[in-house]
Parts: structure tokens; sequence; C-alpha cells
């Protein structure tokens, strides 16, 4: 039974794409990291890992071509650790 | 009463199959984000002591490590996009080299560990066990979440050992490739979790 509306296959030519610009990122972050700006870098590394998650996410694993329910649910998962730690630092900061 | 061959009763429910690995992996990103939790407080707390303990880390290990993984990611993710064009022995030949890529990657891990193994620094070692706290937490968080993280990485390979047997057996096809593609989420949220854990133990400077 053929999926019904898996219709879309991504190109030889996007993956690759994205494995060039992942690469490039890897060593935007030792780049960041060797600067050693201390919080900045660790900030500029969160954000560049951050980066890549979102680019294996959206293209790797379809996640753009997926339906909206899948993009909406993948929003629980990481509010919930983002509330989880947000709330913890807060307890540690200001206890 | 008709005789239905096993193909004609079975049918798939692609978008439910998909559906449960995405939940499956929610439940992933839950597991490790406690471990991230417990990193990010850690860190805060012994901020000095994490950034000396950081410095016996290899960043060339980690670096190749992550390459490793990335491109891990893009032959999985070709071997789908071949099997949905039909083309199965292409798809194989990507699987393949997603699991010798996984293969190197443990045992690069493996180098790390013995590295750091004989230089004493284990979990309930003498050696650690006389640093200072916050080291000693580093180190703990090292092991484990490496650790797990690489066994998920050993169970990957396993897994797409099994599909690579399923496609080439014709069990996973361009029209029923679920398998493989639930197999490939599996395998990028492995990479992604690694594309975290790479700048926070290697890259404290």
């Amino acid at each position: 039974m053929k999926p019904n509306q898996e219709t879309h296959i991504v190109g030889t030519k996007t993956f690759v794409l994205v494995w060039v610009a992942l690469l490039f990122l890897t060593g935007l972050t030792i780049e960041a990291a060797e600067l050693q700006m201390g919080k900045w870098s660790m900030l500029a590394n969160l954000l560049i890992a951050s980066t890549k998650a979102s680019l294996v996410l959206w293209i790797f694993m379809h996640l753009k071509y997926e339906r909206r329910l899948f993009k909406l649910l993948l929003l629980v998962p990481i509010v919930t650790i983002t509330i989880i730690i947000g709330l913890t630092f807060l307890d540690i900061w200001y206890r | 009463m008709t005789d239905l061959t096993h193909n004609e009763q079975k049918s798939i429910d692609y978008t439910g199959a998909k559906l449960g690995m995405w939940l499956f992996l929610f439940t992933e990103i839950l597991l490790f984000g406690g471990m991230f939790l417990l990193y990010a407080v850690y860190r805060d707390v012994h901020s000095a002591d994490f950034h000396e303990a950081a410095k016996e880390m290899s960043l060339v290990f980690g670096a190749v490590n992550t390459v490793i993984l990335l491109t891990s990611s893009l032959t999985m993710a070709l071997s789908i996009s071949a099997i949905k064009n039909n083309r199965r022995t292409a798809s194989m030949l990507y699987q393949v080299v997603t699991v010798i890529f996984a293969a190197a990657f443990l045992v690069n891990k493996f180098i790390e560990w013995q590295d750091h193994i004989l230089h004493g620094i284990y979990p309930n070692s003498p050696e650690l066990l006389a640093m200072s706290h916050g080291k000693i937490l580093y180190f703990g968080l090292y092991y484990v979440m490496t650790g797990i993280h690489g066994i998920h990485v050993l169970i990957g390979a396993a897994i797409i050992c099994g599909t690579l047997i399923l496609t080439k057996q014709g069990r996973i096809t361009s029209n029923d490739y679920i398998k493989l593609e639930n197999t490939g989420l599996f395998w990028h949220l492995i990479d992604i979790i690694w594309i975290y854990l790479f700048p926070l133990f290697y890259l404290i400077k």
C-alpha cells in the first residue's frame, strides 16, 4: 500500500548542501570557542548547535515536508525541557 | 472463502507508524534533556572546575566524531531517498556506509575512553576522587552522557544492519519503507544529541 501523501522525495543535491552547511557550522563553532569570549562563546556555540539541530530536523528528518501536527508536537518536549531548565536556573540563581 | 495472501491482508498505517516513532523520539529528548539539565546546573555552579577538567578532552577526537556522525546522517538520508526512488542497491550501499561510520565513531570513543582510563580518570577512581568536586562531576557527566549516547549509536547501528537485511530481502521497498524511514529518524536524533554534546564537553575554553 503506497503511503498516501508521501510524494515528496528530497534530492541528493539538497542533502549534500545541508551536509556542507553542517560541516561549515561545525568549523564555525570550533572557531567561536577558540576566540575565547567566555560566556559569549558558550552562547554562540549553543546557537550554532541549535542551528545545526534545526537543519537536521527540518531537512534530514523531513520535518519541513511533514504535516503541521508533527511540527506542533515537537514543540511539546522542547518547551517542556526549556521550562524545566529555566525554572531550575531561577531557583539556583535566586533561591 | 477467498484465499488472500498475507500481503493483501496487511494494511499499513504509514502516518501512524511515523507519528509513533516521533513520539518515541520525544521521550529520548526528555531522557537526554534531563542529563543536559544536570550538566547546565553543575557547570554553572562549578564553572572553573569544568573549564579545567575540559582540558583533558581531545578536540581532534571530538571534531572527527562530529564529522563522522554528520556524514552518517547524510548517508542515512540518502539511503531513504534511494529506496523511495526504487534504487534498492544504492539504498543498501548507503546503509552499509552508515554502519561503517557508526563503527568508526565507536572505535574513536573506545580510544578516547581508554586514554582517560589509563590516566586514572574513571568513575570512582582514586585519582578522580582526589580531584575537586566540580571536576568529579564533569567526568561523571562525561562518562554517563557519552556512554548512554554511545549505547544509542550501537543500537542504531544494529537496527540499520536489520534494515539492510530487510532491504535485501525485498521487505523494505519503494512502496513500504517506513521501517527504514523510522530508523533514519532515530539515527538523526542520535546525531542531534551529539551536536549538543560536542560543544558542551569539548569546546569549553
